[in-house]
């Protein structure tokens, strides 16, 4: 059975094929339009997705929108009326956009869907439930034939939670907590008060905490969030606008805590760490006294999660180790892109009413690489056509000549095999650097990425290695998991060192890999396994022969702003763009010294700032 | 006409029987908002909408 699943027009739209219950394909809209959290119709992703089948739209079984718009309508409507007449601005923001396309999605997207085949059958349309798509794309996949699933994001239709069972393939959602009580919202707030993007300054909310104290912890309980033994609550809507307002937070919000909301590129100040440690602590603490309760009520020993909230690694890794469920599995596209590969796993099985098989190895994701690849011949013909000028290896060649230029200190952008599903770069879209280099972090930040200087780099890890270097002994494929750097391997900081307060804290090289050990010692590990990216494996071990260290600094393949790349080309424009000094595309090694310099790009102010 | 039906279903369904007058209202008077054009708030606030 062939089921095409669809996420699109609020953020991150996607397309993911599954066959016979099994993802095949799936990849997020912006990658291919090269505009960050693109919300269009995924048309290129769908395109991908078929070609990698050679079937058209018209042949397949189903497609599945994620969530119900229906019900979204019927949430709008009631916040309104429940906060009227405040909320009439937004209302007025909101209906025209209803009112001219959101309520009419259905007919809107079987348009969309007959324009690429004019065969297409709009009857073969389902919709899914939002947090029903979440949960089935963090069980279906998962290596367990029973679970718990806990689903938490920003909103969906109602729910903001949700808690399902997972068995076999039945799967039902036992437990939900509504609008517009959010521990997604909640993170957002904080976000946007501490003058990040909302929906995508969340990941450098989590960064920034290890700098701060958790000072307002009880101040955010207090007040904010009442906060029950199981995990549930309920926030108090007067120190929020986000149901009737054009912001996450408002003046009384301030007050508490003091000060106004950070402008975004203002001087970040130890107040916004301090807020950031706050809320990350409180986040631990809603989704540990969840769990905690989960887990006695439902006496399940094993846990999946999904949702935007489940990428907050740090939660993630605290939840493991607390020890209540024996396995831990996080869908790698925790965010409504996987909501895409969600919905139409749970149209295979509970729609079509299909068995299953559950997943042996690590899981059913394959390793998240799931997007496009591109044959040796035809990553030659792209490269030659865009200029580069390029050596040619056979496959140890290119590995030596890799590890060469990771010893050397060298940003190297790595570009294998097909594109991660997920926002993380897992080693087939990534830029590379030694994470021995007490100079790396800020390098890459600064002068390769463009970014935030006080923004963590993750570390990828030979997985039969990780227990020597990290406080984890678990596999972590997928960068979702924090753990701390092994005693032995750190560095004994003076007393003036430890002293040191916020940022400064950066410059102090703190164990044997200082590029990836953050300020509390914790590191977002990626466990790379051979079975699931051979070549990437193979990379780290060469490394671990030259150095004898199995770590390298693994990030994202893009700048600031910027889809992670997609194409050979796209992998070029970022190295001419930015201070990669070296880039590996399949076989061929390219080196920054040896290009045109007529084809350097001004790249830094290409991109919107994230 | 597929659409009112298909709406009508689904709030009979909800037995959201009180936003149904609503419904009917704002999709009447749908066709003097349509001109209008929406604005991008979407970095000040969660994709609430």
């Amino acid at each position: 059975m062939r089921i095409l699943g669809i996420s699109a027009y609020y953020h991150d739209s996607a397309a993911a094929l599954v066959v016979d219950g099994v993802p095949f394909a799936a990849a997020q809209e912006e990658r291919f339009t090269r505009v960050k959290h693109d919300a269009g119709f995924p048309a290129q992703a769908i395109g991908y997705c078929l070609a990698q089948t050679g079937l058209k739209l018209s042949q397949l079984d189903a497609v599945v929108f994620y969530e119900k718009p229906f019900v979204k309508f019927e949430r709008l409507l009631e916040t309104y009326l429940s906060v009227a007449p405040r909320g009439f601005r937004q209302f007025l923001t909101a209906m025209p956009l209803w009112l001219r396309e959101k309520l009419f999605q259905k007919s809107l997207l079987g348009d969309e869907l007959k324009a690429l085949d004019a065969e297409f059958d709009p009857a073969k349309l389902l919709f899914s439930e939002h947090h029903l798509s979440h949960a089935a794309s963090a069980f279906y996949p998962s290596p367990f034939e029973r679970a718990l699933v806990l689903t938490l994001d920003g909103v969906g239709e109602w729910p903001t939670s949700s808690v399902a069972l997972g068995n076999g393939a039945a799967l039902d959602i036992v437990k939900e907590l509504h609008f517009p009580h959010s521990l997604g919202l909640l993170y957002s707030a904080f976000t946007h008060y501490a003058g990040f993007k909302v929906n995508s300054g969340e990941y450098k909310l989590m960064g920034l905490a290890p700098y701060g104290r958790p000072a307002h912890t009880q101040t955010i309980l207090d007040h904010l969030v009442d906060l029950k033994p199981d995990g549930s609550f309920r926030l108090d809507q007067r120190y929020f606008d986000y149901m009737g307002g054009f912001t996450m937070t408002n003046a009384r919000f301030e007050a508490l805590f003091g000060e106004p909301a950070r402008a975004g590129e203002a001087q970040l100040t130890p107040f916004h760490m301090d807020i950031a440690a706050s809320i990350q602590a409180v986040t631990e603490e809603v989704v540990l006294r969840m769990t905690r309760s989960l887990a006695a009520e439902t006496g399940e020993r094993n846990l999946c999660l999904a949702g935007g909230v489940a990428l907050n690694c740090v939660a993630n890794g605290k939840i493991l180790r607390d020890g209540r469920f024996d396995k831990v599995w996080v869908q790698p596209a925790s965010g409504d892109a996987g909501g895409a590969l969600g919905a139409a796993l749970a149209a295979h099985h509970r729609e079509f009413g299909k068995p299953r098989t559950v997943a042996t190895g690590l899981d059913g994701m394959a390793g998240a690489y799931l997007g496009p690849a591109f044959a040796p011949d035809e990553i030659a013909g792209r490269l030659r056509a865009v200029g580069a000028v390029f050596e040619e290896h056979d496959e140890a060649g290119m590995l030596a000549q890799t590890v060469e230029g990771l010893v050397a200190g060298k940003a190297v952008g790595w570009f294998q095999g097909r594109m991660e599903f997920g926002p993380r770069a897992l080693g087939g879209r990534s830029i590379l650097g030694d994470p021995r280099s007490p100079s790396m972090q800020k390098t890459l930040n600064l002068r390769v990425k463009f970014r935030e200087s006080f923004r963590p780099f993750a570390p990828a890890v030979l997985a039969e290695d990780v227990g020597d270097w990290f406080e984890h002994e678990d596999v972590s494929p997928y960068m979702l998991m924090v753990a701390e750097v092994r005693r032995e391997r750190r560095r004994t900081m003076t007393a003036a060192e430890e002293a040191l307060f916020g940022i400064d804290k950066l410059n102090v090289a703190r164990s044997e890999i200082p590029a990836v050990t953050h300020v509390d010692y914790s590191a977002r590990l990626q466990t790379v396994h051979a079975e699931t990216n051979p070549r990437f494996h193979g990379l780290l071990s060469g490394f671990k022969a030259a150095t004898g260290c199995p770590v390298l600094v693994n990030t994202s393949f893009n700048v600031r702003g910027e889809p992670i790349v997609c194409t050979p080309e796209d992998a070029f424009r970022c190295f001419m763009g930015s201070d990669i000094e070296m880039l590996v595309v399949g076989t061929c090694v390219l080196r920054k010294e040896r290009q045109d310099p007529a084809l350097a790009l001004d790249y830094t102010s290409r991109f919107e700032l994230d | 006409m597929s659409f009112l039906r298909e709406i009508t279903e689904f709030l009979l369904a909800r037995k959201k029987y009180w936003l149904i007058p609503i419904v009917v209202m704002m999709v009447v008077m749908g066709g003097l908002v349509v001109l209008t054009k929406g604005s991008a708030v979407a970095p000040f606030i969660y994709t609430l909408f």
